[in-house]
Protein backbone atom coordinates (compact mmCIF):
# COMPACT_ATOMS: atom_id res chain seq x y z
CA UNK A 1 0.00 0.00 0.00
CA UNK A 2 1.29 3.40 -0.96
CA UNK A 3 0.02 5.37 1.98
CA UNK A 4 -0.43 3.30 5.12
CA UNK A 5 -0.77 6.39 7.32
CA UNK A 6 -3.61 7.82 5.27
CA UNK A 7 -5.30 4.41 5.25
CA UNK A 8 -5.04 4.21 9.04
CA UNK A 9 -6.27 7.75 9.39
CA UNK A 10 -9.35 7.16 7.24
CA UNK A 11 -10.20 4.02 9.19
CA UNK A 12 -9.83 5.87 12.49
CA UNK A 13 -12.68 8.16 11.47
CA UNK A 14 -14.71 5.49 9.69
CA UNK A 15 -14.67 2.91 12.49
CA UNK A 16 -16.10 5.36 15.04
CA UNK A 17 -19.12 5.93 12.83
CA UNK A 18 -19.55 2.25 11.96
CA UNK A 19 -19.52 1.03 15.54
CA UNK A 20 -21.66 3.84 16.92
CA UNK A 21 -24.11 3.29 14.05
CA UNK A 22 -24.22 -0.42 14.89
CA UNK A 23 -24.97 0.39 18.53
CA UNK A 24 -27.79 2.74 17.53
CA UNK A 25 -29.07 0.17 15.07
CA UNK A 26 -29.61 -2.22 17.96
CA UNK A 27 -32.33 0.18 19.13
CA UNK A 28 -34.35 -0.09 15.92
CA UNK A 29 -37.78 -1.18 17.09
CA UNK A 30 -36.73 -0.75 20.73
CA UNK A 31 -36.68 3.04 21.13
CA UNK A 32 -38.60 4.56 24.04
CA UNK A 33 -41.34 5.64 21.62
CA UNK A 34 -42.02 5.64 17.90
CA UNK A 35 -40.66 9.13 17.20
CA UNK A 36 -37.42 8.67 19.12
CA UNK A 37 -36.94 5.22 17.65
CA UNK A 38 -37.05 6.68 14.14
CA UNK A 39 -34.77 9.56 15.12
CA UNK A 40 -32.09 7.24 16.50
CA UNK A 41 -32.28 4.99 13.46
CA UNK A 42 -31.96 8.06 11.22
CA UNK A 43 -28.77 8.99 13.03
CA UNK A 44 -27.46 5.44 12.59
CA UNK A 45 -28.17 5.63 8.86
CA UNK A 46 -26.43 9.01 8.59
CA UNK A 47 -23.37 7.50 10.24
CA UNK A 48 -23.41 4.47 7.93
CA UNK A 49 -23.69 6.76 4.90
CA UNK A 50 -20.67 8.75 6.02
CA UNK A 51 -18.63 5.73 6.92
CA UNK A 52 -19.43 4.04 3.64
CA UNK A 53 -17.75 6.87 1.72
CA UNK A 54 -14.74 6.50 3.99
CA UNK A 55 -14.53 2.72 3.52
CA UNK A 56 -14.78 3.13 -0.24
CA UNK A 57 -11.86 5.51 -0.03
CA UNK A 58 -9.92 3.13 2.23
CA UNK A 59 -10.56 0.22 -0.15
CA UNK A 60 -9.23 2.31 -3.01
CA UNK A 61 -6.10 3.13 -1.01
CA UNK A 62 -5.62 -0.52 -0.13
CA UNK A 63 -5.99 -1.50 -3.79
CA UNK A 64 -5.62 -5.18 -4.64
CA UNK A 65 -9.29 -5.46 -5.60
CA UNK A 66 -10.51 -4.76 -2.07
CA UNK A 67 -14.04 -3.45 -1.62
CA UNK A 68 -15.77 -1.38 1.03
CA UNK A 69 -17.28 -4.58 2.46
CA UNK A 70 -13.86 -6.17 2.91
CA UNK A 71 -12.67 -3.18 4.87
CA UNK A 72 -15.82 -2.72 6.94
CA UNK A 73 -16.73 -6.34 7.63
CA UNK A 74 -13.72 -8.61 7.43
CA UNK A 75 -11.04 -7.18 9.68
CA UNK A 76 -10.07 -8.69 13.02
CA UNK A 77 -10.91 -6.93 16.28
CA UNK A 78 -7.38 -5.61 16.76
CA UNK A 79 -7.56 -3.89 13.37
CA UNK A 80 -10.56 -1.74 14.28
CA UNK A 81 -9.50 1.72 15.36
CA UNK A 82 -12.64 3.15 16.97
CA UNK A 83 -12.53 4.77 20.39
CA UNK A 84 -13.86 2.84 23.40
CA UNK A 85 -16.69 5.34 23.87
CA UNK A 86 -18.67 4.28 20.82
CA UNK A 87 -18.57 0.54 21.55
CA UNK A 88 -20.10 0.85 25.03
CA UNK A 89 -23.54 -0.79 25.42
CA UNK A 90 -26.81 1.16 25.16
CA UNK A 91 -28.32 0.36 28.57
CA UNK A 92 -31.04 2.96 29.30
CA UNK A 93 -32.04 5.92 27.11
CA UNK A 94 -29.97 8.33 29.20
CA UNK A 95 -26.87 6.30 28.36
CA UNK A 96 -27.69 6.41 24.65
CA UNK A 97 -28.03 10.19 24.82
CA UNK A 98 -24.92 10.75 26.94
CA UNK A 99 -22.73 8.60 24.69
CA UNK A 100 -24.17 10.28 21.62
CA UNK A 101 -23.70 13.83 22.85
CA UNK A 102 -20.15 13.23 24.08
CA UNK A 103 -19.33 11.85 20.65
CA UNK A 104 -21.32 14.40 18.61
CA UNK A 105 -19.50 17.43 20.01
CA UNK A 106 -16.19 15.82 19.07
CA UNK A 107 -17.49 14.64 15.71
CA UNK A 108 -18.71 18.12 14.81
CA UNK A 109 -15.37 19.67 15.73
CA UNK A 110 -13.52 17.04 13.72
CA UNK A 111 -15.66 17.45 10.61
CA UNK A 112 -15.40 21.25 10.81
CA UNK A 113 -11.61 21.03 10.94
CA UNK A 114 -11.52 18.39 8.22
CA UNK A 115 -13.18 20.80 5.78
CA UNK A 116 -9.72 22.34 5.41
CA UNK A 117 -7.97 19.06 4.73
CA UNK A 118 -5.52 19.05 1.84
CA UNK A 119 -7.01 15.67 0.90
CA UNK A 120 -9.90 16.47 -1.42
CA UNK A 121 -11.80 13.26 -0.70
CA UNK A 122 -11.71 13.81 3.07
CA UNK A 123 -12.70 17.46 2.70
CA UNK A 124 -15.64 16.47 0.46
CA UNK A 125 -16.82 13.79 2.91
CA UNK A 126 -16.60 16.33 5.74
CA UNK A 127 -18.62 18.85 3.75
CA UNK A 128 -21.34 16.29 3.15
CA UNK A 129 -21.33 15.04 6.74
CA UNK A 130 -21.33 18.29 8.63
CA UNK A 131 -25.02 19.11 8.34
CA UNK A 132 -25.95 15.65 9.52
CA UNK A 133 -23.55 15.81 12.44
CA UNK A 134 -24.82 19.26 13.33
CA UNK A 135 -28.33 17.81 13.64
CA UNK A 136 -27.09 14.85 15.69
CA UNK A 137 -25.56 17.26 18.18
CA UNK A 138 -28.74 19.29 18.34
CA UNK A 139 -30.82 16.15 18.95
CA UNK A 140 -28.59 14.67 21.65
CA UNK A 141 -27.94 18.07 23.26
CA UNK A 142 -31.66 18.84 23.47
CA UNK A 143 -32.38 15.50 25.10
CA UNK A 144 -29.52 15.93 27.51
CA UNK A 145 -31.02 19.24 28.64
CA UNK A 146 -34.51 17.81 28.88
CA UNK A 147 -33.51 14.84 30.96
CA UNK A 148 -30.92 16.68 33.06
CA UNK A 149 -33.32 19.49 33.83
CA UNK A 150 -36.37 17.22 33.94
CA UNK A 151 -37.71 15.24 36.86
CA UNK A 152 -35.70 14.15 39.89
CA UNK A 153 -35.46 10.65 38.42
CA UNK A 154 -34.41 11.73 34.93
CA UNK A 155 -31.84 14.09 36.45
CA UNK A 156 -30.27 11.32 38.50
CA UNK A 157 -30.20 8.89 35.60
CA UNK A 158 -28.69 11.49 33.28
CA UNK A 159 -25.99 12.38 35.78
CA UNK A 160 -25.18 8.72 36.26
CA UNK A 161 -24.93 8.26 32.48
CA UNK A 162 -22.62 11.27 32.07
CA UNK A 163 -20.44 10.04 34.94
CA UNK A 164 -20.35 6.61 33.33
CA UNK A 165 -19.11 7.78 29.92
CA UNK A 166 -16.90 10.64 31.05
CA UNK A 167 -13.78 8.45 31.48
CA UNK A 168 -13.99 7.58 27.77
CA UNK A 169 -13.84 11.17 26.50
CA UNK A 170 -10.11 11.81 26.82
CA UNK A 171 -9.27 9.14 24.27
CA UNK A 172 -11.02 11.17 21.57
CA UNK A 173 -8.06 13.57 21.65
CA UNK A 174 -5.24 11.04 21.57
CA UNK A 175 -3.08 11.02 18.48
CA UNK A 176 -1.77 7.80 16.99
CA UNK A 177 1.47 7.84 15.01
CA UNK A 178 -0.54 7.96 11.78
CA UNK A 179 -2.67 10.81 13.16
CA UNK A 180 0.50 12.81 13.90
CA UNK A 181 1.86 12.16 10.45
CA UNK A 182 -1.38 13.13 8.70
CA UNK A 183 -1.83 16.27 10.80
CA UNK A 184 1.72 17.33 9.96
CA UNK A 185 0.93 16.88 6.26
CA UNK A 186 -2.18 19.05 6.50
CA UNK A 187 -4.35 16.08 5.61
CA UNK A 188 -5.51 15.15 9.10
CA UNK A 189 -6.63 17.16 12.08
CA UNK A 190 -4.62 17.81 15.22
CA UNK A 191 -7.37 16.63 17.56
CA UNK A 192 -5.26 17.09 20.68
CA UNK A 193 -5.60 20.84 20.12
CA UNK A 194 -9.41 20.61 20.19
CA UNK A 195 -9.58 19.31 23.74
CA UNK A 196 -10.11 22.61 25.59
CA UNK A 197 -12.83 23.74 23.21
CA UNK A 198 -14.52 20.36 23.59
CA UNK A 199 -14.61 20.35 27.37
CA UNK A 200 -15.70 23.97 27.40
CA UNK A 201 -18.67 23.30 25.12
CA UNK A 202 -19.69 20.11 26.91
CA UNK A 203 -19.36 21.72 30.35
CA UNK A 204 -21.54 24.66 29.34
CA UNK A 205 -24.29 22.38 28.15
CA UNK A 206 -24.06 20.19 31.25
CA UNK A 207 -24.41 23.31 33.37
CA UNK A 208 -27.47 24.35 31.37
CA UNK A 209 -28.84 20.85 31.94
CA UNK A 210 -28.25 21.36 35.71
CA UNK A 211 -25.77 18.48 35.67
CA UNK A 212 -22.38 18.36 37.29
CA UNK A 213 -19.24 18.16 35.23
CA UNK A 214 -17.50 14.99 36.45
CA UNK A 215 -14.04 15.26 37.86
CA UNK A 216 -12.33 12.11 36.83
CA UNK A 217 -8.64 11.53 37.18
CA UNK A 218 -8.75 8.17 35.39
CA UNK A 219 -9.43 7.87 31.72
CA UNK A 220 -9.95 4.68 29.76
CA UNK A 221 -8.31 4.34 26.38
CA UNK A 222 -6.91 1.85 23.90
CA UNK A 223 -9.48 1.60 21.14
CA UNK A 224 -7.53 3.78 18.74
CA UNK A 225 -4.65 1.30 19.00
CA UNK A 226 -6.96 -1.68 18.59
CA UNK A 227 -7.15 -2.60 22.27
CA UNK A 228 -10.89 -2.79 22.78
CA UNK A 229 -13.24 -3.42 25.68
CA UNK A 230 -14.93 -6.78 26.21
CA UNK A 231 -17.99 -5.52 24.33
CA UNK A 232 -16.26 -5.19 20.98
CA UNK A 233 -16.14 -8.90 20.17
CA UNK A 234 -19.89 -9.21 20.52
CA UNK A 235 -20.51 -6.24 18.24
CA UNK A 236 -18.24 -7.66 15.57
CA UNK A 237 -19.78 -11.11 15.82
CA UNK A 238 -23.15 -9.66 14.94
CA UNK A 239 -21.79 -7.15 12.44
CA UNK A 240 -19.63 -9.63 10.54
CA UNK A 241 -21.88 -12.65 10.67
CA UNK A 242 -23.35 -12.28 7.19
CA UNK A 243 -20.12 -11.63 5.31
CA UNK A 244 -18.32 -14.43 7.12
CA UNK A 245 -21.08 -17.00 6.75
CA UNK A 246 -21.92 -16.13 3.15
CA UNK A 247 -18.71 -14.63 1.73
CA UNK A 248 -19.22 -11.94 -0.91
CA UNK A 249 -22.97 -11.98 -0.45
CA UNK A 250 -24.87 -8.94 -1.65
CA UNK A 251 -28.47 -7.92 -1.12
CA UNK B 1 -44.34 5.95 29.68
CA UNK B 2 -46.75 6.60 32.46
CA UNK B 3 -47.99 9.81 30.94
CA UNK B 4 -48.57 10.15 27.22
CA UNK B 5 -47.15 13.13 25.41
CA UNK B 6 -49.75 15.32 23.70
CA UNK B 7 -50.61 14.83 20.06
CA UNK B 8 -49.38 17.27 17.40
CA UNK B 9 -50.47 17.79 13.81
CA UNK B 10 -47.70 18.17 11.24
CA UNK B 11 -47.89 20.33 8.12
CA UNK B 12 -45.12 20.19 5.54
CA UNK B 13 -44.42 22.44 2.58
CA UNK B 14 -42.96 20.10 0.00
CA UNK B 15 -41.38 22.84 -2.08
CA UNK B 16 -41.23 26.60 -2.27
CA UNK B 17 -44.34 28.11 -3.78
CA UNK B 18 -46.63 25.32 -2.64
CA UNK B 19 -48.77 25.48 0.48
CA UNK B 20 -48.17 23.51 3.66
CA UNK B 21 -50.14 20.29 3.61
CA UNK B 22 -51.23 18.06 6.45
CA UNK B 23 -48.82 15.11 6.62
CA UNK B 24 -49.95 13.36 9.77
CA UNK B 25 -49.59 13.51 13.50
CA UNK B 26 -47.12 12.51 16.20
CA UNK B 27 -46.47 12.68 19.92
CA UNK B 28 -44.08 15.17 21.53
CA UNK B 29 -43.59 16.87 24.89
CA UNK B 30 -43.45 20.39 23.46
CA UNK B 31 -43.29 22.36 20.21
CA UNK B 32 -39.53 22.14 19.82
CA UNK B 33 -39.57 18.36 20.19
CA UNK B 34 -42.57 18.14 17.87
CA UNK B 35 -40.58 19.96 15.19
CA UNK B 36 -37.58 17.65 15.56
CA UNK B 37 -39.78 14.57 15.61
CA UNK B 38 -41.61 15.80 12.52
CA UNK B 39 -38.27 16.27 10.78
CA UNK B 40 -37.33 12.67 11.55
CA UNK B 41 -40.68 11.03 10.96
CA UNK B 42 -41.98 12.92 7.93
CA UNK B 43 -39.13 14.58 6.02
CA UNK B 44 -36.34 12.02 6.05
CA UNK B 45 -36.93 11.14 2.40
CA UNK B 46 -36.47 14.69 1.24
CA UNK B 47 -40.16 15.58 1.39
CA UNK B 48 -39.99 19.10 2.70
CA UNK B 49 -38.60 22.60 2.86
CA UNK B 50 -40.67 23.86 5.78
CA UNK B 51 -42.55 22.33 8.71
CA UNK B 52 -45.40 23.64 10.85
CA UNK B 53 -46.56 21.85 13.96
CA UNK B 54 -49.62 22.64 16.02
CA UNK B 55 -50.94 20.83 19.05
CA UNK B 56 -53.98 18.86 17.97
CA UNK B 57 -56.17 20.25 20.75
CA UNK B 58 -56.00 23.71 19.17
CA UNK B 59 -57.66 22.51 16.00
CA UNK B 60 -61.41 23.04 15.91
CA UNK B 61 -63.03 20.49 13.66
CA UNK B 62 -66.47 20.52 12.12
CA UNK B 63 -68.88 17.94 13.42
CA UNK B 64 -69.79 15.24 10.85
CA UNK B 65 -73.37 15.44 12.15
CA UNK B 66 -73.52 18.99 10.84
CA UNK B 67 -72.49 17.97 7.32
CA UNK B 68 -76.04 18.42 6.07
CA UNK B 69 -76.39 22.06 6.92
CA UNK B 70 -72.70 22.86 6.29
CA UNK B 71 -72.09 21.29 2.91
CA UNK B 72 -75.26 20.13 1.20
CA UNK B 73 -76.55 23.59 0.29
CA UNK B 74 -73.47 24.03 -1.92
CA UNK B 75 -74.13 20.93 -3.98
CA UNK B 76 -76.66 22.31 -6.40
CA UNK B 77 -74.99 25.66 -6.95
CA UNK B 78 -72.70 24.84 -9.85
CA UNK B 79 -72.80 28.47 -10.92
CA UNK B 80 -70.41 29.20 -8.08
CA UNK B 81 -67.71 27.56 -10.18
CA UNK B 82 -66.49 29.76 -13.02
CA UNK B 83 -67.36 27.09 -15.55
CA UNK B 84 -69.67 29.15 -17.74
CA UNK B 85 -67.08 31.37 -19.31
CA UNK B 86 -65.41 30.80 -22.67
CA UNK B 87 -61.71 31.01 -22.07
CA UNK B 88 -59.36 32.08 -24.85
CA UNK B 89 -56.86 29.34 -25.72
CA UNK B 90 -53.97 31.59 -24.69
CA UNK B 91 -55.05 31.49 -21.05
CA UNK B 92 -53.56 28.47 -19.41
CA UNK B 93 -53.77 27.00 -15.93
CA UNK B 94 -57.31 28.10 -15.15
Amino acid sequence: MKNQDLYNYVLGIADNSLILGQRLGELCGHGPNLETDIALTNIALDLFGQTRSLYQYAAKLEGDGKTEDDVAMLRLERDYKNVLLVEQPNQHFGHVIARQYLFDVFHYQLMTALLNSKDETLAAIAAKSIKEVSYHKRFSGDWLKRLGDGTQESHEKMQEAIDHFWPYTDELFDMTASDEKMAADGVGVNVSAMKDAYYKEVSELLEEATLEVPENPYFKKGGKEGIHSEHMGYILTELQYMQRTYPNMTW
Amino acid sequence: MKKEWPLWEVFVRSKNGLEHRHFGSLHAADAEMALENARDVYTRRNEGVSIWVVESKYITASNPEDNGELFEPARDKVYRHPTFYDLPDEVKHM
